[in-house]
């Protein structure tokens, strides 16, 4: 079901010079859908229309086949999770009060709102007495925890998530994308995240939207943007990078071509674990000089690996 | 030290003189105070909300506050009269613009994405100022609360020139009588009543910042 549709949309703070062009694009319910391009492309403007804080000159934007100009816009960005760049917590508010605000707006019994912080606070990791602690006392990571953690508060069918992860260290970045992809997958919401890391893009989309100069240069699935660019540009800016990042994301035991037990081949005696990257595959196959690779899964052996493994998954996504 | 006993046993002789216009100071003040924290809060906060009007009222008041306050009094005696109004109309007139520009100040120089994320999650306007913008500019606003009175505590001292009650009738006394030792009696009054007030909205100030910021320090 498509929940998310730009129809035409069109830009422009000056007259005709176009900051966002003839966005025509649809979200379709329970996609994860990254956003990017270069700075000034318009993939921040693009986001910021869906909740209406930048208005749009041309064209429509339906949310759930609504228009958004019939929308009342404050009942329509209450249900829609928000979080920003720095996640701007407020200061003089504690967790708890960060985590329920939306809830508060909403006018919700107290009660209901400690509940629903705690059982938020308990999604997203982090230990319950955080909520009566501020923002200040908090690490980068943490703060990003409590963040999502309040987008999630009055169960919106949409997040907009603008760079989120952008503030933080490398280690707290990687572990914070796979805790949101697993946040997606279990809570099946409809996210639009944006983010100028390519390989962050595509490790959480499942669906990725390159832009430049306002304009959508190429969506698609990453296997088709890695694989099959369909022009110069998206060539260009996912170059290697969009390449690696594809195989890092993508695990063993997705591609692996699955073997009873029993028919496990006696030639093939070097083995990785199903959940390594297909990049670390490819690594253990030079490095032992090997065609195959037996991979072990929870209970022993589950399959094997090889080159052609790829090949197909890859022609499979597309 | 002879000067200052005289002074003291002036104080003690008296004493209801000095409580009279004590209590009476502080009832001028009093009043001043509250009638500039409620103007001056609302045309900080509507002059937040509409930029555009910021410059206009900023400049005007801030033209006001440069009139030497003996040359207002003046002015207003032509207008008021002479009496407590006028007194009232001068202590308003001079403490609004500290009032107003705090109030100002703390409430722009928010952050900017604390605003965008709490309107991007459905606050109306006025939510917005009551949850988020007057708590954090709190400490900002107590810090031009906090001069306002003070200035008009001591402003007070000399409201007694356009014949206003208070300390300042002491101080009008010892100078037309040539009787220093009433002066100072009226004028030290006046200073422990301004420094006794301004510790302890000082450490509202403190608290209030710990609160809001987490850090008693100012934030530059």
């Amino acid at each position: 079901m498509e929940i998310i549709r730009f129809r035409n949309v069109s830009k422009a703070y000056i007259l005709e010079d176009w900051v966002i062009h003839q966005l025509d694009f649809s979200i379709e319910k329970g996609e994860f859908v990254t956003l990017i391009g270069p700075s000034g492309c318009g993939k921040t403007t693009m986001l910021k229309m869906i909740n209406g804080l930048i208005p749009f000159d041309r064209g429509d934007i339906l949310i759930n086949g609504q228009s958004i100009r019939e929308w009342d816009m404050i009942r329509l960005r209450r249900q829609i999770g928000y979080v920003i760049q720095q996640i701007a917590l407020f200061p003089h508010m504690t967790i708890e009060k960060n985590i329920s605000y939306v809830l508060d707006l909403l006018k919700v019994e107290r009660e209901t709102q400690r509940k629903r912080s705690e059982e938020l606070i308990d999604l997203v990791g982090l230990e319950r007495s955080y909520l009566k602690r501020y923002p200040r006392e908090l690490s980068g990571g943490q703060k990003q925890r409590v963040g999502v953690a309040r987008a999630l508060a009055a169960d919106p069918e949409i997040v907009l998530m603008d760079e989120p992860f952008g503030a933080v260290d490398d280690i707290t970045r990687k572990i914070l994308q796979k805790e949101m992809k697993q946040l997606h997958k279990m809570l099946e919401k409809t996210i639009v995240f944006v983010t100028h890391d390519i390989e962050e893009a595509i490790h959480l989309g499942t669906k990725m939207v390159l832009m430049d100069q306002g304009e959508i240069v190429q969506a698609g699935t990453k296997e088709e943007m890695v694989f099959s660019p369909n022009n110069e540009f998206t060539k260009r800016f996912l170059e290697s990078k969009g390449f690696n990042a594809y195989l890092g994301q993508l695990t063993i035991k997705e591609v692996c071509t699955l073997v009873k037990q029993k028919k496990v081949s006696d030639e093939i005696i070097e083995t990785i674990d199903g959940d390594a990257s297909v990049l670390e595959g490819i690594r253990r196959l030079i490095e032992k000089g090997v065609k195959h690779l037996n991979v072990i899964g929870n209970n022993g052996i589950i399959g094997r690996f090889s080159l052609e493994d790829i090949k197909e998954k890859i022609k499979k996504g597309e | 030290m002879n000067f200052i006993g005289n002074v003291a046993r002036l104080y003690q002789e008296r004493s209801e003189f000095f409580i009279r216009l004590t209590l009476e100071h502080i009832y001028l003040s009093f009043i001043a105070i509250l009638i500039i924290a409620i103007i001056g809060l609302t045309i900080g906060i509507v002059i937040a909300k509409n930029r555009r009007l910021a410059d206009p009222v900023l400049s005007l008041v801030n033209f006001i506050y440069t009139i030497p306050s003996i040359a207002l009094f003046g002015i207003l005696v032509a207008i008021t009269g002479i009496g407590n109004r006028s007194a009232l109309i001068a202590l308003v007139v001079y403490g609004l613009l500290p009032m107003i520009r705090n109030t100002y100040v703390a409430i722009t120089e928010i952050d900017e994405l604390i605003i965008e994320s709490a309107v991007g999650m459905g606050t109306t306007q006025k939510q917005l100022l009551i949850k988020i913008q007057l708590p954090l500019a709190l400490p900002v606003i107590i810090a031009g609360f906090r001069i306002m009175v003070v200035m008009t505590i001591a402003l007070g001292g000399i409201a007694s020139f356009i014949g206003a009650g208070g300390l300042g009738v002491a101080i009008w006394r010892g100078i037309t009588t040539s009787f220093p030792e009433m002066t100072v009696a009226g004028s030290l009054l006046v200073a422990f009543l301004a420094i006794f007030v301004d510790l302890i909205l000082g450490l509202l100030e403190k608290i209030t910042r710990k609160k809001v910021l987490g850090t008693a320090e100012k934030l530059s």
